[in-house]
């Protein structure tokens, strides 16, 4: 297993260590998860699951969960409107 | 659909953390059919979160992980279960699959969960819950080099300090906004568990030359697209600290809403159990922190008693209720210590956002008299959160007790709520217009 | 001018009641809304919140369409988080028999003047890109609109106070009689008249009306801006049996403004516990993915179960309640309560003054049904 993985980010190359996270991938690339109701940037707050800021584009599906789903190599990510 | 059995399980156990693997673990070892299922990618829970590069665990941890792989028990990871459509069966989405959960008998160890208050620039990116910053770290995030200061209250935050620092990380200071007396007081109750010290020891050796000041609380995050900077509260004075992370959680709160939506009675906020951990409903038992935050040795002793209660071997089970006896006093020296100062209230101000998923501010909230009334009429807590970030808080901040709980309990797939695992029903009359 | 404390004395601060509060005050009445729980808590939080006209009769259109124009004339006052949007309602027909149904509505329309296009289909993809291919076509009528109700009620409930009404809530009403109402810790409120506007529950109230409990299922989805732009019904009821009496479910759903799309409808007869019917969920979400099989992937956080007040004849309760002098009903509505709330305030107003309505009241006086009992 390699021990980076490259994913797409807001357009842009993110390489990540291996078994990280969607979720990790848009906090390193310093790119926000979402984009709130009012048009606030948003990340990652609970880290287990529950409080649905980390929600991304991923793959062209909207709401995608991202500190649930492991990247792949070749994923596509962008911040959720 | 997949169903998972012909066969209904003995035991199903919904949460792989201590409590879960524990209580799995001691009903499959009497040669009951048991399973697992879990939301995370492997089990462990939160507390036993591993990295994705090392399999960093404690004794304890390694010990008990041994056994389950030695179990028998049928492990199904990155499965949520968030509705039970008939007695007995469970419905567990996964990212492109549905699960039909048949048992005899139901263990819910579905764990806690972090309180956050709201305060201004709790929403920045970059600050996240305490526990939260270390899952993330788990999951692959790197924090070699950068300043995160750590807040809130209770013990996580201890942990989740010497962890991160361990990881490489500089931590300018850590905020407990409990009062030292409480806190010295909470020190001398652990001088009394030989395992607490031994714990207690080595936290302090991790801890070595971290700043921690009690009676600290964070007062405003700061930063245009991300955090740059916190401002704490200390003795009445403020000062700005610049940093990367604030890891900021308020304690824990238990994860009962499964257990309610089966039918589970609760009682100050935790469920309902007997001495054998069964909840108010005769085949479901529930073992760990939804009834009552205590930690990982509770959780541990509780799991393995509704694990034996489950299969029916109470003399055994009943050799751990001194151990529970035991666990159980340094959780109610865990809600003594920990509770939250009453300042804590002041934090938000008017244009504060309270439910993040909908976006609420404090003002709008402050008219109305009930979470009932405020959800109607603000939508707060209507959000895919379904209230458990913003529930804990406006009940703190307002008092107002939370409404009950429907299908689903998490958000899932249409396609999914709509799974029948029952014979096909002809499909009901269709019938005109608008209703 | 009486001795009692109040002129009017309304039982429930639903829409209806709601609506009736800010009619009444704006006239001047001394005015107390009562209600068990919070403002728009019963039905109203739980419906669609849709604005429509309606043809199953014409007393029906008469009263919709009466109501949908005093929405539009309000709309310029609502407040932002009523959420108004006027999203055009179309009606999917999937096949001839329908869109013949297409053209007898359309036809029915134009001869009212209500704004209604055909669409055939490469109109009605154009339209709605994630209806499945193969359906016929519809009709758009663009006028319809949606709407949130809790906070709707709340709007009016509250010009009302401005007026001078009062509101008691927390107060549960155990008694309606002449003058009064008694309230669960027996204090009692006097009024000269009192209405009878507590939805579903109205006939625990004014015993002997027929309001039966129908219950419905909704689901919420998360936010898919863009995803659907007007409201959508279909006109499948047209192949069955079409009985009043049975469980049933059609494909109905609606856009918030929020981007969260609305799933619906179901509705039951005989239930009256408020927990999720499976067997209606599983129905009602099929039937929704057979017309856009793109909900099945979409993320649904809230269900949730409502009772509409359904009467007989499917018109509403809106005059004096029979059996009684100075009790009247606003009640009955089922699911067009959002909708004629306004029109409800309007003629049940000019039946208390003894004025002129804006429309014959005839088809909703309570009295009609009195006929039946006679020949019971």
């Amino acid at each position: 297993m390699p021990d980076e993985v490259v994913v797409t980010v807001n357009g842009s190359q993110v390489a990540v260590p291996a078994g990280a996270t969607v979720a990790v991938a848009m906090m390193m690339a310093g790119k926000p998860c979402r984009t709130s109701v009012t048009g606030e940037p948003r990340g990652p707050l609970c880290g287990m699951g529950i409080c649905f800021e980390c929600r991304a584009m991923v793959n062209g599906v909207p709401h995608s969960r991202s500190c649930q789903i492991l990247c792949e190599s070749g994923m596509d990510v962008k911040t959720n409107d | 659909m997949i169903s998972d059995s012909r066969e209904p399980f003995d035991v199903l156990v919904v949460g792989g953390g201590p409590a879960g693997i524990a209580a799995a673990v001691r009903a499959a070892e009497t040669g009951a059919r048991v399973g697992i299922v879990d939301e995370n990618f492997a089990p462990g829970g939160q507390i036993w979160r591993s990295r994705p590069s090392e399999q960093e665990h404690t004794k304890e941890a390694s010990k008990w992980r041994t056994r389950l792989n030695a179990s028998g028990v049928t492990v199904l990871c990155g499965k949520r279960v968030f509705h039970q459509p008939q007695p007995g069966v469970l419905l567990a989405e996964g990212l492109d699959d549905l699960r039909e959960l048949s048992y005899r008998t139901l263990i819910l160890a579905t764990g806690a969960r972090e309180r956050f208050l709201p305060f201004p620039g709790w929403t920045l990116p970059n600050v996240t819950g305490a526990g939260g910053l270390q899952a993330m770290v788990k999951s692959g995030l790197p924090i070699r080099g950068k300043r995160v200061v750590v807040a809130g209250t209770g013990p996580l935050l201890l942990a989740v300090a010497a962890y991160l620092r361990k990881q490489g990380a500089e931590i300018p200071l850590i905020c407990e906004q409990a009062s030292w007396s409480r806190l010295t007081r909470f020190g001398r109750f652990l001088m009394q568990h030989p395992q607490k010290i031994a714990q207690g020891l080595l936290l302090k050796k991790g801890l070595r030359g971290i700043p921690f000041e009690a009676n600290s609380w964070p007062v405003a995050a700061h930063g245009e697209t991300h955090l740059e900077a916190v401002t704490i509260s200390h003795g009445g004075q403020c000062g700005a600290i610049k940093c990367d992370y604030l890891a900021c959680g308020f304690h824990l709160v238990p994860n009962t809403e499964l257990a309610v939506l089966l039918g589970c009675r609760t009682a100050g906020g935790y469920v309902q159990v007997n001495e054998f951990q069964q909840t108010t409903m005769e085949s479901i038992f529930c073992a760990g922190e939804p009834t009552g935050i205590g930690g990982v040795e509770l959780a541990l002793t509780e799991g393995q008693i509704a694990g034996l209660a489950a299969v029916d071997r109470n003399s055994e089970a009943r050799t751990l209720f001194r151990a529970r006896e035991k666990h159980r006093r340094f959780a109610r020296m865990l809600d003594e210590t920990f509770c939250l100062r009453p300042e804590l209230k002041s934090l938000a101000s008017p244009q504060t956002l309270v439910c993040r998923c909908e976006d609420v501010p404090y003002s709008r909230l402050q008219e109305h008299t009930s979470w009932r009334a405020a959800k109607l009429h603000t939508r707060c807590g209507m959000g895919p959160c379904q209230g458990r970030i913003c529930g804990p808080a406006t009940q703190f901040l307002f008092k107002w007790s939370p409404d009950s709980v429907r299908p689903p309990v998490f958000p899932a797939r249409v396609e999914n709520l709509a799974a029948l695992p029952v014979p096909e029903q002809p499909i009901a009359e269709v019938t005109g217009g608008l209703q | 001018m009486g001795k009692a404390a109040y002129d009017v004395v309304i039982v429930g601060a639903g829409i209806v009641g709601a609506a009736c509060a800010d009619a009444f005050a704006e006239r001047g009445m001394r005015v107390v809304v009562v209600d068990r729980d919070v403002v728009g808590s019963g039905a109203t939080a739980a419906g669609m919140g849709h604005i429509v006209v309606m043809d199953d009769s014409d007393a029906q259109f008469a009263l919709t369409h009466y109501s949908q124009r005093l929405w539009q004339e309000l709309r310029p006052d609502l407040p932002d988080d009523v959420e108004y949007e006027q999203a055009g309602t179309i009606w999917v027909a999937a096949d001839e028999e329908e869109m013949a149904e297409v053209e007898r509505k359309r036809d029915y329309y134009a001869k009212r003047g209500v704004g209604a296009e055909i669409l055939d289909a490469d109109q009605l993809k154009q339209a709605e890109p994630n209806l499945r291919a193969g359906l016929v076509g519809g009709l758009l009528v663009p006028e319809d609109g949606v709407l949130y109700p809790p906070c709707a009620a709340r709007f009016l409930m509250n010009r009302a106070q401005q007026r001078g009404a009062k509101l008691k809530l927390g107060a549960a009403v155990t008694q309606i009689s002449e003058g009064r109402v008694r309230l669960s810790d027996g204090q009692e409120v006097a009024g000269e008249i009192v209405v009878n506007a507590a939805g579903s529950n109205a006939a625990e109230l004014t015993p002997g009306i027929e309001i039966k409990k129908r219950k419905g299922h909704l689901v919420i989805t998360d936010r898919y801006p863009g995803f659907l732009r007007h409201q959508l019904v279909e006109l499948g009821y047209l192949k069955s049996a079409h009985s009043v009496a049975q469980d049933s479910v059609a494909f109905n759903v609606q856009p918030r403004r929020t981007g969260q799309i609305l799933i619906g409808s179901s509705r039951q007869y005989g239930a009256e516990h408020k927990e999720v019917d499976q067997i209606m969920l599983t129905n009602m979400l099929r039937r929704a993915q057979e017309y856009m099989p793109e909900l099945g992937s979409m993320s649904a956080v809230r269900v949730w179960t409502g009772f509409r007040a359904a009467t007989p004849d499917k018109l509403p309760l809106i005059g004096p309640c029979p059996g009684h002098t100075s009790v009247f009903l606003a009640t009955g509505h089922e699911g067009l309560g959002i909708t004629t709330s306004l029109g409800t305030a309007r003629i049940l107003l000019s039946q208390i003054m003894g004025s002129k309505p804006e429309i014959p009241v005839a088809p909703y006086l309570p009295s009609r049904t009195v006929k039946e009992y006679a020949h019971a």
